[in-house]
């Protein structure tokens, strides 16, 4: 479904991303991990297409087809979701005002009508229960006032609203007691499905206690330095980051070396 | 991230549909402006002679007085000479049928969206259009009538109800209030009358739709609305004009009366010609607008949407005279290119358990600038005056400007006052945000737009809600590729 091949992307003329390989086929949980500064948001950006990046080397293709031609809409139409890292707030627009305005907006562009009220309405009713949130929520302002936990739970309810075919959480699990995490976790369990591949972008290995990836991925300045399956999490909270990417390091020296 | 400030550029050029002219055969005084003038007005209009006295005298206190300074706002001298006061397309004057009015007036009105024949238009309104000096129809007098309520152009009311014109006309705002109020009571050619006797709720909702079209010509309208005790009425007024590269100047007045009991709603979308990317053209609205609760219980409420004009000069007002009257202030205001606005409202409060509200949102883009200026006054014998105000300013680029002039003058302690004020920009965030959910930039704006406005949009009545909605649409449209 998604392909990456040797990504380089510079931000402000400094190189983030430096040469960054990846493969995930639908049905698949991808977790990425990487300490601060390794380049993990800059990926989930650049895949949803935030402008700002320069894209130098490389090539990303989805579907077949190359995903850096297009618009961040358009990657938004294709099927590709972004759950934000830090939503953003939108005075006086209602939660579910934004839905149905995205709802539409994809469904115009793979060529159907507008969703039928009733049938939203009812959509929405039930993808509200499996992030836990009351009906009043979805009238307010999107994430106004709303706290670090119902933020995160209104990103996975837009993703399953939306049933994007490539989900990228970006840091979901950031500033989340165990129970909101709990929930957020339960929401994007409900959302596992065999057409549906979702990239987990986290710092820590705490989420992946709860959604278990996979695969699991360590960036570290710039470039994946190991892959592995879910107990390279565990792995890594053990050793921590450093070792892991000094080790990196010499077997790249020792490489060059030899 | 530098790329952000040019798309905003391409998502605020604006597109002004109704910038044509009408090709109409109108007599129009030359440039100029002096007693004969005045005289002449007076005359052409057949006015009882305590008009032409009124006007006369506001002349004389006009040539005493000076253009304000103050405004926020920057343009080169008005030459008052240079202007024609009077302009009126050829056709018989006074009260007719549709059949005997000019077939391209009706044909204007038809292309801004607003037919004359009463069949066709939005059920439940009523309209009076003013076309440069005068008022060419108004419609569903006679329904009104049958409820007691006068609806008519002030010149006809002149004509009909001398009485009560020359009762209340500048009872709200004297003919010597300010340099452009002066100015209008000196020169006002037409504009709109409504009176709603006592008790009556106005069986629909009334509005004016001011169009300039001649050159080199200013607009001087006048309206006057009285609410007898216990009535109601709701009143929205429209404007544009077309595209030219001078600049034209609209001077209106408008004074409201709510009587005890009594409620009045009036609503403004302004949409007068911007002028151009550059700052050519477009009109200077310099209005003054005022209303007055005069018996205990009134309330008057303004909610304005203004998208258009060069330059914008107002500030509605309410005197809370009578004990527990209610003032309401809603206000959006854009400004887009070199469009310049300067607007707010004053609260006077006099009367005891009064309370006023005041929410505006400026909107500022390309280079525009936008100020609020309030002001809240709560008089020594006014107990327990209450208000709250809240100031709101979006901004979408970097070269844009909001500046926010809140003014209280509280005199008596029992009073209790309210400021918020906020400024936000419209964020790239905001934009990705939407967009990564799948909606264009151009709908992602019209949506932050829209929900920044919400609190004002639901103050005005559907029809026209949904009517502003558009024009700001229209007025952040850009070419998005």
């Amino acid at each position: 479904m998604l392909s990456i091949k040797n990504l380089h992307a510079d931000v402000d003329n400094k190189s983030i991303l430096k040469g960054v390989d990846l493969e995930v086929k639908a049905g698949e949980v991808h977790a990425i991990m990487g300490p601060n500064g390794s380049g993990k948001s800059t990926l989930a950006n650049v895949l949803a297409g935030r402008e700002g990046y320069q894209i130098t080397q490389g090539e990303v293709t989805y579907n077949g087809h190359d995903l850096l031609d297009l618009s961040v809409e358009d990657r938004a139409r294709e099927g590709i979701f972004l759950a934000f890292q830090y939503p953003v707030e939108i005075p006086g627009v209602s939660n579910l005002y934004l839905l149905k305005a995205a709802v539409n907006s994809i469904r115009k562009y793979r060529g159907l009508d507008e969703m039928p009220a009733v049938e939203f309405m009812k959509l929405i009713r039930d993808k509200a229960k499996l992030v836990d949130m009351k009906p009043e929520f979805l009238q307010r302002s999107v994430n106004e006032g709303f706290s670090g936990g119902e933020k995160k739970r209104n990103e996975i309810l837009q993703m399953a609203v939306l049933e994007p075919a490539l989900a990228v959480l970006d840091e979901t699990d950031s500033g989340l007691d165990i129970d909101a995490l709990k929930i957020v976790a339960g929401g994007v369990n409900a959302l596992r499905h065999e057409e549906r591949a979702i990239i987990v972008v986290t710092h820590y290995q705490r989420l992946l206690d709860y959604v278990v990836p996979d695969y699991v991925h360590v960036l570290a300045d710039g470039r994946v330095i190991r892959t592995g399956d879910k107990s390279l999490a565990l792995e890594l909270e053990r050793h921590g980051y450093t070792e892991m990417s000094e080790a990196a390091a010499s077997a790249i020296e020792a490489r060059a070396v030899s | 991230m530098g790329s952000s400030a040019n798309e905003i550029d391409h998502l605020v050029k604006r597109e002004y549909k109704e910038g044509f002219v009408t090709d109409i055969e109108s007599e129009t005084l030359p440039p100029g402006l002096s007693e004969d003038v005045v005289r002449i007005i007076s005359t052409k209009k057949n006015e009882p002679e305590f008009m032409q006295d009124w006007r006369l005298s506001a002349y004389r206190n006009w040539l005493k007085m000076r253009e304000p300074k103050w405004a926020s706002v920057h343009y080169s001298a008005i030459d008052y000479q240079a202007i024609s006061y009077f302009s009126a397309p050829k056709q018989q004057a006074g009260p007719q049928s549709l059949d005997e009015v000019d077939p391209k007036l009706l044909e204007t009105y038809e292309k801004l969206g607003i037919p004359l024949e009463e069949q066709k238009v939005l059920a439940g309104v009523a309209v009076d259009a003013v076309f440069d000096s005068v008022s060419v129809k108004t419609t569903f007098t006679d329904k009104l009538a049958e409820a007691g309520v006068i609806f008519c152009s002030i010149s006809e009311a002149l004509q009909m109800h001398p009485e009560l014109v020359r009762q209340y006309l500048g009872s709200v705002v004297p003919a010597g209030d300010n340099f452009y109020a002066a100015l209008n009571s000196a020169v006002f050619s037409d504009g709109s009358f409504v009176y709603v006797p006592k008790g009556v709720r106005c069986p629909m909702e009334l509005s004016t739709y001011f169009r300039i079209n001649a050159m080199n010509t200013g607009q001087f309208e006048r309206t006057l609305i009285i609410a007898d005790e216990g009535s109601y009425v709701s009143y929205l007024e429209g404007c544009t004009a077309p595209m030219r590269d001078e600049n034209q100047l609209h001077a209106a007045v408008v004074e409201l009366i709510a009587m005890k009991d009594a409620e009045i709603k009036y609503s403004t979308v302004q949409n007068w010609y911007p002028g151009d990317e550059e700052g050519r053209g477009g009109i200077y609205n310099f209005v003054t607008k005022r209303g007055v609760c005069r018996g205990s219980n009134a309330k008057i409420s303004w909610t304005q949407v203004e998208t258009g004009s060069a330059i914008t000069w107002k500030y509605p007002s309410v005197l809370l005279e009578g004990d527990n009257s209610v003032g309401e202030f809603y206000s959006v205001a854009l400004t887009n290119n070199r469009q310049q606005a300067d607007t707010g409202t004053k609260m006077v409060h006099i009367g005891n358990n009064t309370s006023s509200t005041i929410v505006s949102k400026g909107i500022s883009a390309g280079h525009g600038q936008n100020a609020y200026r309030g002001l809240v006054k709560v008089l020594k014998g006014a107990d327990r005056a209450r208000n709250y105000s809240q100031c709101d300013s979006l901004l979408m680029g970097d070269r844009c400007g909001a500046h926010t002039f809140p003014y209280l003058e509280v005199k008596n302690p029992t009073a209790q006052v309210e400021h918020e004020a906020t400024t936000s920009k419209i964020g790239e965030d905001q934009l990705y945000y939407c967009r990564q959910r799948g909606l264009s930039e151009e709908d992602a704006v019209s949506m932050i737009v829209n929900g920044f406005c919400k609190q004002v949009f639901r103050e005005l009545p559907m029809e026209f809600a949904v009517e502003a909605q558009k024009l700001l649409d229209v007025s952040l449209e850009g070419a998005v590729g």
